[in-house]
């Protein structure tokens, strides 16, 4: 049996109210909110977090990383490289980029579904669109990684019972690398030549995998970015409204590439053994897989469920959101900006820069932060080991808003943060408000993208809070 | 640590200092000129007749040739020093070393720093190339851990200790007002800093020490020879540097009450110089107040108050210039200006006037019949210092 072995989605926390597009400008955004990804966000960034939250219900170590994305952080350098290094995978994990196009994310998906060995598929996007335009109101930001894999590999949560694709040469919506916004063709004609492909998909779909009708089907997501054709797929497929997967175009908008991944997670976490799951995505022509819930599905315990994710939303300004996506710049803080990190000073140092891993003496048991050695207790010289720190909690031991640093986002909020079981060090806050940080607060480690000099995106750990109040230094659980 | 010190070995014997200030017309040859000249006429003494030079910048020039070029020193060795804000300090202590160790007979320390020039506010570090991991918070944000970690051990009302560091603050516009060369010389009343926007935890700009441009120096003979220049030369009794591993930034015993290196910089220091009791013993302190949190903790640190008390002697005037101890008399980094290599000679220089009668009358220190003086330079973050204490007399006890 091949399937999902494990899934999890991401939804950045910050969310812009649709309705302050219009305040603004008069016309349009819409109702509901979009998740953001915040000013230290990008799809790699997100993309980590998805897989590793969905490697943390898993203790299955994958054989490839496949990320998907329209939105890359860079072009030729593999960004699925950043993301292998900061869930510390092995060497011989392949990891790759694939796609560009919307259509390789769910591609992507059912092609691991169709193959062998166990492969992370993780899909992240950001969408941009001009303001008032219908894309930066009904789209979002965020992530999903699945682990797909056989039942030698580890119990199978859903298994893949077949799907099928329909191609087609369509210039319906487009966009030239680089660009601020998507193009389409009128929407109508987008729904006239998705909605025929979508009923032939979706019925070689059901014959492949011996599914009687849509009838037999218990939880259905059909998405793309044409809201017509998705309509008129629907229509098309005969779905019964019972079935449907809630599209999350409310609460986090619509994310593209990742977005019949994110939908998958998002219909594994409510599903029950037996249950079947049908995705279907229109980009370019149609793909469609259909899944059966196992036995397993049961014991299915998300790190972070989305529906809690979607809950913990914090809330952004229109402006700040503008300036966040270079639609309006604003003056930025008259100091120099930081020189880019110098890659042979950062290859030496990837364990701590992307892993997140310092060390420990192992007279003192001192936690060093970042990786030294000589020991600060007892100067013991290299006899250290290991200390992966990026699952562990801390605690704010004192903290300083600075308002005069360079920030692509100012204020900079700055925490000494002692963590759970040792080790202290100083680290940027995200995901915060400057009011509501306090000695003892508590905190998680999170990959994010300091800034950007000559073009080098420079990649590292902040801390952000621990909302629900958890503690313990165990995975943060439904307190992302 | 086995610290032998040089107490009484070697004498200054003349010193310069420029105003501190944005210098738009005047280069860092030219303020290297200034103070080493001012210097040669301080001590009555040719500049051939030196036989050696410390250099001091922190960041405006790169070796020894930043120095022996515009003065035109020929055929002497001229060394470029670098240890962050505690740099002009540092070259001093190297200069009365060569000369202690019998290697010289004369040297001149010279700390200079051109920070203006950069086209931005504040002073902003020369880039070394990195991973990227390192913080990025401004020396502000560093030290503005210290008031609240403060306020929170000692019991100290937030807004009560706000009060404090504004009157430390306003204490040395109070002294920088009567010196002719501080940068900032007005008065600023500790309630109307209280008003003032935070830029950096509760800090506001007036917290903060003045950057500035400028330079100072020295000249240091054997302490035998003195007298061949100087009818009142001052005395070195104690020089220490203590620098940290960075523990702070790493153990989480550590609270940011204190600098722990300074605290050991005093000790030491006090051992050479024979200070057992330094607020009844020195004459005067010039501490590194790079901002006001640093001053309160170190009265702490260098033994000037009991541990949690320093907050009340701020309040009850001890380090005002007519207080038990005057701090800061020439107004500090605060009120004087930072060029940061040239910091820790400046100080001396308060000392070099204080105790010889010739700082100006309207900030002269009271008359206590000590002889003592105290210089305190820093440099780093708090839970990561280098830290210097120097202790200078005008007594010749050994």
């Amino acid at each position: 049996m091949r399937g999902v072995i494990s899934a999890a989605g991401y939804v950045p926390y910050q969310r812009l109210d649709r309705s302050a597009i219009a305040d603004f400008f008069g016309t349009g955004g819409g109702t509901g909110t979009r998740a953001v990804a915040s000013y230290d966000e990008d799809t790699t960034t997100m993309g980590q977090a998805a897989a590793d939250l969905a490697l943390r219900s898993s203790d299955i170590e994958p054989e490839a990383l496949w990320f998907v994305t329209s939105a890359p952080a860079y072009l030729e350098k593999t960004n699925a490289a950043a993301i292998h290094a900061a869930l510390r995978l092995d060497a011989a994990v392949e990891a790759l980029d694939l796609g560009g196009a919307v259509r390789s994310g769910i591609g992507a998906l059912r092609a691991a579904l169709g193959g062998k060995g166990r492969t992370l598929v993780v899909a992240a996007d950001t969408r941009d669109g001009l303001p008032t335009g219908a894309d930066e109101a009904s789209a979002g930001d965020g992530a999903a990684a699945v682990l797909v894999g056989d039942d030698s590999d580890g119990p199978v949560l859903a298994e893949y019972l077949g799907g099928a694709s329909r191609t087609l040469e369509v210039t319906e919506r487009w966009r030239i690398p680089g660009g601020a916004r998507s193009r389409t063709w009128e929407e109508r004609f987008g729904a006239h030549v998705l909605g025929p492909a979508a009923a032939e998909a979706w019925q070689a779909a059901l014959a492949g995998s011996g599914i009687d009708g849509a009838a037999g089907i218990d939880r259905l997501a059909v998405t793309g970015l044409n809201s017509r054709a998705v309509a008129t797929a629907l229509k098309a497929i005969g779905a019964n409204a019972g079935s449907l997967v809630d599209p999350l175009i409310n609460t986090v908008g619509n994310t593209a590439t990742a977005h019949p991944a994110l939908l998958l997670c998002s219909a594994l976490e409510h599903a029950a053994p037996g249950e079947t799951i049908a995705v279907v995505a229109l980009a370019d022509g149609v793909e469609a897989i259909i899944l059966r819930a196992t036995e397993a599905i049961a014991d299915h315990r998300p790190a972070a469920p989305i529906a809690g994710q979607i809950a913990q939303g914090g809330s952004l300004s229109y402006g700040r959101f503008l300036a966040w996506r270079n639609m309006v710049t604003v003056e930025p803080p008259n100091r120099p900006a930081p020189a880019r990190p110098s890659s042979s000073a950062a290859n030496r140092r990837t364990d701590w820069k992307y892993g997140f891993t310092g060390s420990r003496d192992r007279s003192s048991e001192m936690v060093h932060l970042p990786p030294a050695r000589v020991s600060q207790r007892g100067g013991a010289a290299d006899e250290m080991d290991p200390a992966p720190m990026a699952h562990t909690s801390g605690t704010v031991a004192s903290f300083t808003v600075d308002r005069l640093a360079y920030s692509p986002s100012p204020p900079t909020v700055f925490a000494v943060v002692d963590f759970d079981g040792g080790g202290r060090v100083p680290l940027e806050l995200t995901d915060v408000d400057a009011d509501e940080v306090h000695v003892g607060m508590r905190v998680v480690p999170t990959f994010r993208r300091l800034y950007t000099a000559d073009d080098i995106h420079n990649y590292f750990w902040k801390a952000r809070p621990l909302r629900d109040g958890a503690s313990g230094s165990a995975p943060p659980g439904d307190s992302l | 640590m086995s610290s032998h010190g040089i107490t009484d070995r070697v004498a200054v014997i003349g010193m310069g200092c420029t105003p501190f200030a944005e210098h738009w017309d005047a280069s860092l040859d030219d303020l290297i000129i200034d103070a080493a000249h001012s210097a040669y006429r301080s001590a009555g003494i040719a500049q051939d007749e030196v036989d050696a030079f410390w250099f001091g910048t922190s960041q405006s020039a790169a070796s020894g040739l930043g120095m022996a070029g515009p003065l035109k020193i020929e055929g002497k060795p001229v060394t470029r020093v670098e240890n962050y804000c505690a740099t002009g300090s540092e070259a001093l202590r190297q200069a009365c070393y060569a000369v202690a160790s019998g290697a010289y007979d004369t040297a001149m320390a010279l700390g200079a720093e051109k920070v203006k020039d950069g086209g931005y506010q504040g002073l902003n570090a020369f880039p070394i190339p990195t991973d990227g991991t390192q913080r990025t918070l401004t020396a502000a944000a560093m030290f503005s851990l210290m008031l609240p970690a403060y306020a929170d051990r000692y019991g100290v009302d937030r807004d009560e200790l706000r009060y404090v560091a504004a009157r430390i603050a306003s204490k040395n516009h109070h002294n920088g007002a009567r010196n002719p060369l501080a940068q900032f010389r007005r008065e600023m009343p500790a309630e109307r800093i209280c008003e003032m926007p935070a830029v950096a935890g509760m800090l506001s700009v007036f917290d903060c020490a003045g950057v500035a441009d400028g330079a100072a120096a020295a000249i240091v003979c054997r302490a035998e020879d003195a007298h061949r220049w100087c009818a009142d030369p001052l005395y070195v009794k104690g020089l220490s540097v203590v620098t940290g591993t960075g523990a702070g930034s790493l153990d989480p015993d550590y609270d940011y009450t204190t600098m722990p290196e300074c605290a050991q910089a005093a000790a030491d220091a006090y051992t050479q110089a024979g200070v057992t009791d330094p607020r009844s013993q020195l004459a005067l302190a010039e501490v590194h107040d790079c901002f006001t949190p640093t001053e309160l903790v170190l009265m702490e640190d260098l033994g000037f108050s009991e541990r949690g008390a320093a907050w009340r002697d701020v309040l009850d005037g001890v380090f005002d210039l007519d207080g038990d101890l005057p701090v800061n008399t020439d107004g500090g980094l605060k009120s004087f200006g930072h060029p940061v290599g040239a910091s820790g000679l400046r100080m001396l220089y308060e000392v070099w006037l204080q105790l010889r009668g010739e700082a100006p009358v309207d900030r002269r220190i009271p008359e206590t019949g000590r002889t003592l003086g105290l210089t305190h330079n820093l440099g780093g973050y708090p839970g990561e210092i280098v830290s210097f204490v120097g202790v200078f007399g005008t007594k010749k006890e050994r």
